[in-house]
């Protein structure tokens, strides 16, 4: 068995998370290469939603019933996790949504729909990349076609690199918002923050970061990345779908709007107006996902035993393996940095002429799970002139002997179509 | 292997050596994708009457999608109108059937090559890819005849 060093110890991880014993296509073993669109659950996690629903279950915030104030308890508790996870300076910054896309939606219709100095609109500028996820253009483009805004963009470099080199012409005083995101979903790309918050910061810009792939893999500190908005979801980190987070500087949460109305996010209301309840309780307008929001604070408590340096220096490791061998394919080119430096642990790449749903169907049929497609980055494979990419994405659990499978597996497509 | 029922060698020759591929000259022309995974198809008919006289297509996509396409420009091309719109009605029911219609012989005579994606039909992901093409030829075929019935009405 191959042993690298930096790797986490996944023949005990591996226990923790059934699924990964699952058999598929008349006997062949799991191979779980596809983390990046969403991780497997831990027995952990899976715990606490059983004991949740067996135990606690009450809507938040409202009764006075002893289920209820557990619940309220076990809810706000995930924010606190939360909170500390992300080290934000206060649990009010933390706002759960369904997920990351909402978040970014979120922060586009509080810019939409706010007063100076925050609203944009015909006279300025939002800047995003070339290569966002969609739920990060999106958002973007619907705010400018209703503000009259301009939507621009940073290009990409041949190597899979934001092209920084026109930074001064992209975002200019007319700027309201930067978003951009941290880790690329497709081309596994890890951003220069600093260089883009810098730039933003001199001009009197937002920065919102879409830290979807990076939550799951990296110590993430708010503070840190000097960031106005930052956007995750639970369901890529070892949480329950449906719960994601947007974090946002509290002055900015207290001045911008709400989006959603309804019960929760007020504090009084008569027939003519209403008047709003503090963030981050302005921003979640009705019974919120109480029973995944406490998932996701059991994914943390699950994650921080691990611990994200340590999660990070396994990927790493296996990051720098993978395109080693994947270097030993035939014909196999890597969309996006060919090197582990500066890159997340999502490899996406062709293989010749054959279309990468040829090369998914083949590898799942011995049992490996890949993404094929355009990963909702389509954007990105029109850049690089391709129809769609095969994404291989690992995890704190993914090992060496895996990447071993999914390049025998691309041997035998090579084979099957040749 | 399982495979080999969804890839069948009549799939892969038509994949490799497509029939009719290339745009010409046609009364209407559509574009359509399958947003999950990419493919796309811009596709041509000419019409001849109601004597379907030509199916031109250029596109991307998997091998199953590009076959499909293949089939259907065999298929379709020298067919009446009526007679086409059966083979396509006949080769959706045979793709929406999860797998649960074993062709029979009647269903050849119809098909032909096209009954070798009987195995796709067990592949919920990959159906859309089987359809692309010919759900954009019946697209096509509405436009052209909307053209040319509005034609006759100014005419």
């Amino acid at each position: 068995m191959t042993q690298l060093p930096g790797l986490l110890d996944t023949e005990a991880i591996r226990k923790d998370f059934p699924i990964l014993d699952r058999q598929v296509h008349d006997g062949r073993k799991l191979v779980y290469l596809d983390n990046a669109a969403t991780s497997q659950t831990p027995r952990q996690v899976i715990d606490v939603l059983d004991e949740y629903y067996e135990q606690h279950n009450a809507n938040v915030h409202r009764g006075v019933h002893v289920l209820a104030e557990e619940a309220t308890a076990l809810y706000e508790g995930a924010r606190d996790k939360v909170a500390e996870f992300i080290n934000a300076p206060s649990r009010d910054e933390v706002i759960f949504t369904k997920n990351a896309s909402e978040s970014l939606n979120l922060v586009a219709n509080m810019l939409g729909w706010a007063d100076e100095p925050y609203r944009v609109d015909s006279e300025t500028e939002i800047v995003i990349t070339e290569m966002e996820h969609h739920s990060n253009i999106v958002p973007w483009q619907l705010l400018a076609q209703r503000t009259g805004a301009k939507l621009k963009w940073f290009g990409l470099t041949d190597d899979g690199r934001l092209d920084l080199s026109n930074i001064d012409e992209i975002i200019t005083e007319k700027t309201k918002v930067v978003s951009f995101v941290l880790v690329s979903n497709i081309l596994g790309t890890l951003n220069p923050v600093e260089a883009i918050v810098r730039r933003a910061q001199e001009v009197g810009a937002l920065v919102c970061v879409d830290a979807s792939q990076a939550a799951p893999h990296m110590p993430l500190d708010v503070q840190a990345l000097q960031a106005d908005f930052v956007a995750f979801t639970g369901h890529k980190m070892c949480g329950p779908t449906g719960i994601g987070v947007l974090w946002g500087r509290q002055e900015l949460l207290e001045d911008l709007p709400p989006f959603l109305g309804g019960g929760e996010m007020i504090e009084t209301v008569s027939m003519h107006s209403s008047t709003y309840a503090p963030a981050p309780h302005k921003f979640e307008a009705g019974t919120p996902p109480i029973a995944q929001a406490v998932g996701l604070g059991a994914a943390i408590d699950y994650l921080n035993s691990i611990g994200m340096d340590k999660i990070l220096a396994h990927e790493h490791a296996l990051t720098e393996y993978a395109v080693k061998r994947l270097a030993e394919v035939p014909d196999l080119r890597i969309i996006g940095p060919t090197t582990a430096e500066d890159r997340g642990a999502a490899i996406s790449f062709t293989l010749g002429d054959i279309h990468p749903h040829d090369v998914g169907q083949v590898l799942d049929e011995q049992g490996i799970a890949v993404r094929v497609g355009h990963h909702c980055a389509r954007p990105v494979c029109l850049r690089y002139g391709i129809p769609a990419t095969t994404r291989a994405s690992f995890y704190l659990y993914s090992t060496p002997a895996e990447i071993d499978a999914l390049v025998d597996g691309l041997e035998h497509v090579r084979n099957f179509f040749g | 292997m399982k495979l080999d029922s969804m890839y069948q060698e009549v799939i892969l020759d038509h994949y490799k050596n497509p029939h009719g591929r290339g745009l010409r000259d046609g009364d209407a022309e559509v574009h359509h994708v399958n947003p999950t995974c990419g493919d796309e198809i811009t596709l041509r008919v000419k019409y001849d009457g109601t004597t379907i006289s030509d199916v031109s297509y250029e596109g991307q996509g998997c091998s199953i999608s590009q076959a499909s396409a293949s089939v259907l420009n065999e298929l379709l091309v020298g067919k009446e109108l009526a007679e086409a719109q059966r083979i396509q009605e006949t080769f959706l029911e045979l793709m929406q059937s999860k797998g649960k219609i074993e062709p029979d012989d009647a269903m050849e005579d119809v098909l032909e090559d096209a009954v070798a994606f009987a195995g796709v039909s067990k592949y919920p992901a990959r159906v859309k890819c089987a359809l692309l093409s010919w759900m954009a030829w019946k697209d096509a075929t509405a436009q052209a005849l909307d053209g040319a019935d509005a034609e006759r009405k100014t005419a």
